[in-house]
């Protein structure tokens, strides 16, 4: 993966830059200990490292502000950063860079049941914004798998979604507002309390620009009230096919389930290893979440258990109390732990049409056999987005570059069967030199066109989500 | 101008020299100046599928066809666009990519979402002739910046979107409609918060002072929904409401609210003002005219005296005020100075010869 070269120039005044930072900030929030910069060289895309300059731990808006303001006058690019958990790269530094983590801005500062919103800032991790509001029987929606250690900054530079983004929709289906501060420490608001914006809809174009318009530092979220109850069915089938057309099937019938998960064998075996969860011997599994009240549960699960009958299921498996029901989720809920622990893996996020889905599987298979390298399956069915993971072994010289390779075919697919690039975990890095399979220069230069009103020098996490060669123009000019 | 094709389209545009009025099927265009031009002439569904939830249309295409063709899958759009003629006094057809372009979203938004949360993707032609693709068919992709968002209510002023994938939704078996009568607009609010903060899914909350109605909505299954009424109705005991389980009622009920029905054919400016719910009392005691609430509040459309200027009558109160029907200007909420400064950037790289609906949103 290439990087772009560093600014020899900024790092060559790295003393005065850090001496800035330290005049406007907390004491112990800049950190530029070769030691301690350590920790943050990378993501949770482990593959790629690079100590930044230094790193910043600001604790409030005004902070960020005082931040960007040096940084913008001075030249210096900043790469911000929620809790690190990008799966792209997208927290990824460079030599040059100031990282600037929102990790000590994590108060909530207005929780609102009446008109059903919470803000917080953006260091709060995901889960710990439902934990704020769970007493009250409310909970944030979006719940990407990583939700204990994500932060809602990340989520929203991401648009992140989670399983059960089906019924209630990604991030930015339930982001209300920010508080964003520009690259050059200019603070605005974005929506707020109240619903839809009342000109152009910048805070739809902030969600999912990956750091690189502004950096949010408070967020206005919508908060649902729980439903009264939710219940998991299993079922098992002969074939990826066969659960393909399910799915495909309950949809139809005018069922929305809140998740619908698929696991193919490899993930199966791997699961039931791992995890014990007592799983059948199957070719493919679904996993399907209704809520309601236990009545209205019972109504929507005989109809969905009526379309799974007319497709010969191997095994339908119902929960009957709670303990069933977790053992049910326990295999998906560990598959990511499963993979890791009988190798190294990555794990892939494209998307794709769900008519497409046993097509993809099969030629999934295909490449596979290849390539020799194993692949498992795990994904949310009902809305295409899909989780291969590709198994291999870090330490054997050349595996990695093979796995990426792979891991493009599959993405190249999604995209020629009418799918995109990455459902929910970004660009960042990873796909960036894949952008082009999916838009042409025209549509590319269209939204590098946003970054030239928002960071005019390109200053915000430059190097991602663009084609290098695409960006490297406005990255120089900006040098 | 009533281009054929994309294609043709993007010549028009590219030759252009002077401000264009571009619009749908006319039904809710503001008086502007410059050459009209219709996007009727690019017309049809272009994919459906039920299985996959999603439908991919041409920006011409008329509204009822598409709803037509949704029918046939018992799916539906969820955010329920409103049909603006009625309250404009306007002809046309209303098409698909006028509403994306207004981003119109009717009662059901406080449940389901707006317009845009329902737009996969967009095809457009911006201000230079240059065909724009993004996002894509599919229900979740994070590649690349959402332009689709920036496109959804940008009304013509970015661009002129010729196609548009929609996720769309199954259309529910039953619908019922809880009646409170006598509320004043706070004690309104309060049940309507009340409703929306319970866990029985309600899809529209909305209250009429003219009849003195409070109205929640619930839609699914037949059981389901009557279960859910019966909750609600309980939750509210004290007021004696009663339910209104008559499916064509309740179609119609929703409908005039949808439609703002009680200012059809009333003189006086029309405002659309989003608020915080809570803030709909004060919205209502600053303002001297005819109002109804859609969105537990958060919504307040106020038939007010021509010329009132209501902004200024609600300053210090959050939110956003448009002026649907009237002749003043701004038509949009002016925007703070770096808000506007990002909006008029995007404006100037999107219709670099500010030839596209000029002077509309700034």
């Amino acid at each position: 993966m290439q990087m772009p070269e560093p600014n020899l120039g900024v790092i060559s005044r790295k003393a005065d830059i850090v001496a800035a930072l330290r005049r406007v900030l907390p004491d112990g929030a800049v950190i530029d200990d070769v030691a301690e910069t350590r920790a943050y060289e990378c993501d949770a895309l482990v593959a790629y490292r690079c100590p930044p300059l230094c790193a910043v731990l600001p604790t409030s808006t005004q902070d960020v502000a005082a931040v960007l303001t040096i940084c913008h006058k001075m030249g210096v690019p900043v790469v911000p950063r929620g809790s690190g958990t990008s799966l792209a790269g997208g927290a990824l530094p460079t030599a040059d860079c100031v990282i600037l983590g929102v990790a000590r801005m994590n108060a909530v500062l207005e929780t609102d049941y009446d008109n059903r919103f919470i803000r917080v800032q953006t260091g709060r991790t995901n889960l710990s914004v439902t934990g704020a509001v769970q007493e009250h029987d409310f909970f944030y929606a979006p719940d990407p798998s990583s939700q204990l250690a994500c932060a809602i900054a990340g989520n929203i530079a991401m648009n992140s979604g989670g399983a059960h983004c089906l019924k209630y929709g990604v991030t930015t289906n339930n982001l209300l507002g920010v508080t964003m501060v520009l690259m050059d420490g200019t603070v605005v608001e974005l929506g707020g309390a109240h619903l839809d914006a009342g000109g152009l809809d910048l805070l739809g174009v902030v969600c999912g620009s990956e750091g690189q318009l502004g950096v949010v530092t408070e967020a206005t979220l919508r908060i649902l009230r729980k439903p009264e109850g939710a219940r998991p069915v299993l079922m098992a089938f002969e074939s990826n096919e066969i659960a393909g057309e399910c799915v495909s099937d309950i949809i139809k019938a005018g069922v929305l389930p809140v998740a619908i998960e698929f696991m193919d064998r490899p993930c199966i075996v791997a699961c039931e290893a791992f995890a014990k969860a007592g799983y059948p011997d199957c070719e493919a599994l679904l996993i399907v979440e209704v809520e309601g009240s236990d009545a209205e549960i019972d109504e929507q699960l005989a109809l969905i258990l009526d379309i799974a009958r007319r497709h010969n299921p191997v095994e339908l498996r119902e929960a009957k109390d709670a303990d069933e029901a977790g053992r049910i989720w326990l295999g998906r809920k560990s598959a990511f732990g499963a993979m890791g622990q009988i190798n190294d893996y990555m794990c892939l996020d494209g998307t794709i049409p769900v008519s497409e889905l046993p097509r993809v599987l099969r030629r999934i298979g295909e490449l596979s056999r290849e390539f020799g390298l194993d692949v498992a399956n795990v994904f949310h069915a009902g809305d295409g987005n899909m989780h291969p993971l590709i198994l291999f072994n870090a330490n054997q010289e050349g595996q990695l570059e093979l796995c990426e390779r792979l891991g493009a075919e599959i993405l190249k697919l999604c995209v020629e069967v009418g799918g995109c690039l990455t459902g929910e975990h970004g660009v960042g890095i990873e796909k960036r030199d894949l952008m082009s399979v999916q838009y042409r220069p025209e549509d590319l230069e269209s939204q590098m066109a946003v970054k030239d009103v928002f960071d005019p020098e390109w200053l915000l996490n430059p190097a991602k989500v663009f084609p290098l060669d695409a960006s490297q123009a406005r990255r120089i000019a900006a040098e | 101008m009533r281009p054929q094709t994309e294609d043709e389209l993007a010549g028009m545009i590219a030759q252009a020299r002077a401000p264009l009025r571009v619009q749908g099927g006319g039904t809710r265009s503001p008086a502007l100046a410059g050459e009209p031009l219709e996007t009727s002439g690019l017309t049809g569904i272009v994919l459906y599928e039920p299985g996959a939830l999603t439908l991919v249309a041409k920006a011409g295409t008329p509204l009822h066809e598409v709803e037509a063709a949704l029918e046939t899958g018992g799916q539906r759009l969820p955010f329920e666009p409103m049909d603006a003629r009625g309250l404009l006094g306007t002809q046309g057809t209303p098409t698909v990519g006028g509403m994306a372009a207004a981003n119109v979203s009717g009662p059901r938004r406080i449940q389901a979402g707006a317009c845009r949360d329902y737009m996969l993707g967009v095809r457009f032609v911006d201000g230079a002739g240059r065909v724009i693709r993004n996002g894509g068919r599919v229900m979740k992709n994070v590649t690349g910046y959402d332009l689709v968002k920036l496109m959804a209510g940008s009304f013509g002023t970015l661009g002129v979107l010729t196609e548009i994938a929609f996720k769309v939704l199954p259309k529910p078996a039953a619908q019922m409609t809880v009646v409170i009568e006598g509320l004043d607009v706070a004690a309104a609010v309060a049940a309507m918060s009340q409703a929306l903060g319970s866990p029985f899914d309600v899809s529209g909350a909305a209250h009429l002072p003219a009849v003195g109605q409070t109205l929640v909505r619930v839609e699914g299954f037949a059981d389901s929904v009557a279960y859910r009424a019966h909750q609600l109705r309980a939750m509210f005991a004290a007021h004696a409401p009663h339910i209104e389980d008559d499916d064509l009622a309740v179609e119609t009920m929703w409908r005039g609210i949808r439609d703002v029905a009680p200012f059809h054919g009333r003189d006086g400016d029309v405002w659309r003002i989003s608020c915080k719910p809570s803030d709909a009392p004060d919205v209502a005691a600053r303002l001297d005219g005819a109002l109804m609430f859609d969105w537990g509040g958060g919504l307040v459309w106020a038939c007010l005296p021509t010329g009132f200027d209501a902004r200024a009558a609600l300053s210090g109160i959050g939110g956003h005020a448009t002026l649907v029907r009237g002749t003043a200007r701004p038509v949009f909420h002016p925007q703070p100075a770096p808000v506007a400064a990002l909006s008029a950037g995007l404006r100037a790289r999107f219709d670099p010869k500010g030839i596209l609906n000029p002077g509309l949103m700034s």
